[in-house]
């Protein structure tokens, strides 16, 4: 039974592993703006698309 | 004719008639700005958002002082050898496009390695090459594609805020340790006397007092703090009780686990302490692109143009002008200091400091107040006093604006609070002393059992839950308050002062009456289409005001700064302006703004414009003066008089002439005799005033300018919901109350299990969770059911 020493080892870690985390995404200021990344993560599909567009542009010119 | 937008400001494009890649523009400027977004592949701002754009502003020479290293110094956030990095507050970022377009920066300009945008701040941080990119030209650069920064005194030599994340941690570790110490402990509520449960039980109990050491020292430490410096200024304010109910059971669960007497209260400590920093948390709604904080500072440039003896042009910082300096001020630029007008004509608006929109000519010699805008060509002044010392900075060496109004405000939990703690503590030492008698064993153990459940956590969480909640849905309505305490204050307020200009008119609209000799359908048109190429203030309101014409193409336009404007069509001639520039001679009594016109050199007549007071305003009155006391303090002549009395209830009062330090000695004066005032007003004359007053409200059209110091904001459009607002706050106080009604039934149910000593730790851990959510629970819906009532 002595098996949860080990467990408890385990389990203890990757709970502090886990708010090492939060207090490291909190630094780095991630909670500061909550808003901006919500919308800058749509952006990446309307770029490619722009420049494909453009492409065709270039052609037509 | 058919409705035509500008493709990309949105503005009216009907009449432009610019088109370029078969979209119409309302003005060259914005075509430009297309132009340029065009040639580098960043069209995609359009299909984002439509129409997101803003007309870029004229901006030559005036960022000129950015070419001071020492002001740009204090503007940056990082300056390394070439690499620098600048946060700049645009005021035009509204939607993703704005998003998009400020970061993809760099493709406009090498130089930029990245730019990073904070919606809610409205700001951007830009990194750049300095060495192929001067600060100046960044701004120049933004302000071309019409997202022109706002760059103020207040900037100055504040670039490296540091944030305060504190909150946040503290509980990230309490929520983290509750979990933890929730699981530790759980075998031992119902598992007594199990042989592996025995064997390794010390283990598990030393590891929740383990868990809990953070808790306490870290988490709970604004508690401590609190209520020791209530006591020490003889106040029990509600940590009072918590402090003491924590230290309770933390010593008392210590002292179990040491003597092997049972498991302790772990679970209940950090559990009570992580609900406390949620709500904490929950009440902080900060708005951050509104500031509350405002002064003359945040409307203040950074720089100025100083000519100097040998008349050449230097930039300077605005804290470095002296007394008999030769200043140039630019259109559109504040003046900083009182001074004399020396050279050109100024035509002032002193909407800052006086909330009065009309603008005031002078001409060389006389005296310039601090505060105003040129708003028509360069001028050059000299200089009487330096910032500190002039009229309107004076304003803010009152004390007023150095007290903390939060510290002489009694809340009512803390209200609450002074007697509950008595209460408590009366509890616990006639159950002490009955156990001590009957069986003195269980003494002690009562004595801690009453103060652990007494902690008044519910207590604690009913105010921050039902004013964070208000808060949020008052924001939604357009009325941002600075924080939960002053929905408290609202509910107390039985005076109301209104100032007159900007609060009461409208800024936007104005009431337009024409007198003189009909104009013919001809003279009409060609009156319009003059108006139409004029960007002055007047000519856009009259313009607006005029039906529906056909466009005339003009012979000839010309614009008389200062004077009027002046166009030929065919063998018509019109002129429209002041009533010399027309060639009126005769004497005008009228303390209103008139434009006069003549055709062909005759005189036809003038338009007048009246303030218009804003809609439904006699409607919100009536519906105020029923509970309310109603003051008007003008800081104008009394030329309003007549037609103010007509519009109001009898009862309200009204004064007229008002300077900036009669309004803020009337409140005080009326505060000493007992009223609680609410103010509201919104220049920065009523600054004094609305830091004076109970609670100050600054009304305003555009929320993202800037309005004085106060302790809420309300957006004009929102003007005759007042009188709901202020219900709102009442109910708040009742549902505050209702809540504490619930939290004392939990309460007298703890305090039966610990004045019999019979509280287990089980019962802790049901009971204080239970009653935190259960008023957490009650306060959101109430708070929502009363937000639904308000439009």
């Amino acid at each position: 039974m002595s098996v949860i020493y080990i467990l408890l080892a385990i389990s203890i870690v990757v709970a502090v592993g886990f708010f090492v985390a939060f207090i490291i995404a909190v630094k780095s200021g991630q909670y500061d703006d909550s808003y901006t990344p919500s919308v800058r993560m749509l952006f990446e599909d309307e770029l490619v698309k722009e420049k494909s567009d453009n492409s065709i542009l270039t052609k037509k010119d | 004719m058919e409705h035509k937008t500008c493709f990309h400001c949105g503005l009216d494009a009907t009449s432009s008639e610019i088109l370029y890649d078969d979209k119409s523009f309302c003005c060259n400027g914005c075509k430009t700005v297309y132009e340029i977004f065009s040639a580098n592949d960043l069209t995609c701002y359009y299909d984002l958002q439509n129409a997101p754009g803003a007309t870029p502003k004229e901006v030559a020479g005036k960022y000129n002082f950015l070419e001071n290293d020492k002001i740009v110094d204090q503007l940056l956030e990082f300056n390394n050898d070439d690499i620098q990095i600048v946060s700049l507050y645009i005021p035009h970022i509204h939607c993703s496009s704005c998003i998009w377009i400020l970061e993809n920066l760099n493709k406009l300009h090498p130089s930029v390695s990245s730019s990073i945008v904070n919606f809610g701040k409205k700001t951007v941080r830009i990194t750049y090459n300095s060495e192929q990119l001067s600060l100046k030209n960044l701004v120049e650069l933004l302000s071309s594609i019409g997202y022109e920064p706002y760059i103020s005194l207040e900037d100055y030599s504040v670039g490296k805020k540091r944030i305060d994340r504190s909150l946040i941690y503290k509980l990230g570790v309490a929520g983290f340790a509750f979990g933890n110490v929730m699981f530790l402990s759980f075998p031992e509520y119902f598992e007594v006397g199990e042989f592996w449960l025995e064997q390794y039980k010390h283990l598990f109990r030393w590891l929740m007092f383990g868990f809990s050491l953070p808790v306490v020292f870290y988490s709970a430490q604004d508690y401590f703090i609190s209520a020791y410096k209530g006591l020490r200024s003889k106040i029990l304010n509600i940590d009072v009780p918590i402090a003491l109910g924590a230290l309770v059971l933390f010593v008392r669960s210590t002292a179990e686990i040491i003597f092997d007497a049972g498991s302790g209260f772990f679970d209940s400590l950090t559990g009570l302490i992580f609900f406390l920093l949620l709500g904490k948390f929950f009440q902080q709604k900060t708005y951050s692109f509104l500031s509350f904080e405002r002064d003359y500072k945040s409307y203040f440039p950074i720089g100025i143009t100083k000519i100097n003896q040998e008349g050449k042009e230097e930039s300077v910082q605005v804290y470095d002008i002296e007394k008999g300096d030769r200043l140039l001020i630019r259109n559109e630029e504040l003046i900083p200091v009182d001074c004399i007008l020396i050279k050109g004509k100024a035509r002032i608006d002193y909407s800052f400091v006086t909330g009065e929109s009309k603008t005031v000519t002078k001409k060389s010699g006389d005296k310039l107040f601090a505060g105003g805008k040129q708003i028509e060509g360069n001028i050059e002044v000299d200089v009487l006093n330096s910032v500190e010392q002039s009229y309107l900075t004076q304003l803010w060496s009152n004390d007023v604006f150095k007290k903390d109004k939060q510290l002489s405000f009694t809340t009512l939990t803390n209200r609450i609070s002074k007697n509950f703690t008595i209460t408590i503590l009366l509890i616990a030492l006639i159950a002490t002393s009955y156990w001590l008698i009957n069986d003195s064993s269980k003494a002690l153990n009562v004595f801690t059992a009453v103060l652990i459940i007494a902690c008044p956590c519910a207590i604690a969480l009913s105010a921050p839950f039902t004013f964070g909640n208000i808060l949020r849905i008052l924001g939604k309505k357009k009325f941002y308050l600075k924080n939960a305490s002053v929905i408290e204050q609202l509910a107390k307020i039985n005076t109301i002062i209104f100032d007159k200009t900007g609060t009461i008119t409208s800024n936007k609209e104005a009431t337009i009456s024409y007198e003189g000799e009909t104009l013919s359908d001809l003279e009409e048109s060609l009156l319009k289409s003059t108006l139409r190429g004029s960007n002055h203030p007047l000519s856009r309101s009259l313009y607006n005001l005029l039906a529906d014409h056909d466009i005339l193409t003009l012979d000839s336009y010309e614009e008389h700064i200062g004077k009027g404007i002046e166009a030929k069509h065919h063998e018509k001639n019109i002129k429209v302006g002041s009533a010399p520039f027309v060639g009126y001679s005769a004497v005008t009594s009228t303390l209103n703004t008139a434009v006069h016109v003549s055709t062909n050199n005759e005189y036809k007549g003038k338009f007048t414009f009246y303030n218009a007071y804003r809609k439904g305003l006699s409607k919100l009155f009536n519906l105020l003066k029923r509970e309310y006391d109603l003051v008007i303090l003008s800081g104008d002549n009394a030329g309003e008089k007549e037609n103010l009395t007509k519009l109001l209830p009898p009862k309200a009062k009204l004064l007229f002439n008002q300077k900036p330090e009669d309004k803020l000695e009337y409140i005080k004066f009326h505060q000493s005799e007992g009223a609680n005032v609410l103010m509201i007003g919104d220049g920065l004359n009523d600054a004094g005033a609305l830091a004076q007053s109970n609670v100050g409200i600054a009304i305003s059209e555009n929320v993202n300018v800037f309005s004085p110091a106060c302790d809420a904001i309300l957006d004009a459009s929102k003007f005759n919901e007042l009188v709901n607002y202020l219900k709102v706050s009442k109910s708040a106080i009742k549902i505050i109350k209702w809540s504490f009604v619930l939290s004392f039934i939990y309460n007298i149910i703890g305090l039966y299990f610990a004045v019999t000593g019979q509280l287990a730790p089980v019962v802790a851990a049901i009971l204080m969770p239970l009653s935190s959510i259960s008023i957490v629970v009650f306060t959101t819906i109430c708070t929502n059911i009363v937000g639904r009532k308000l439009k």
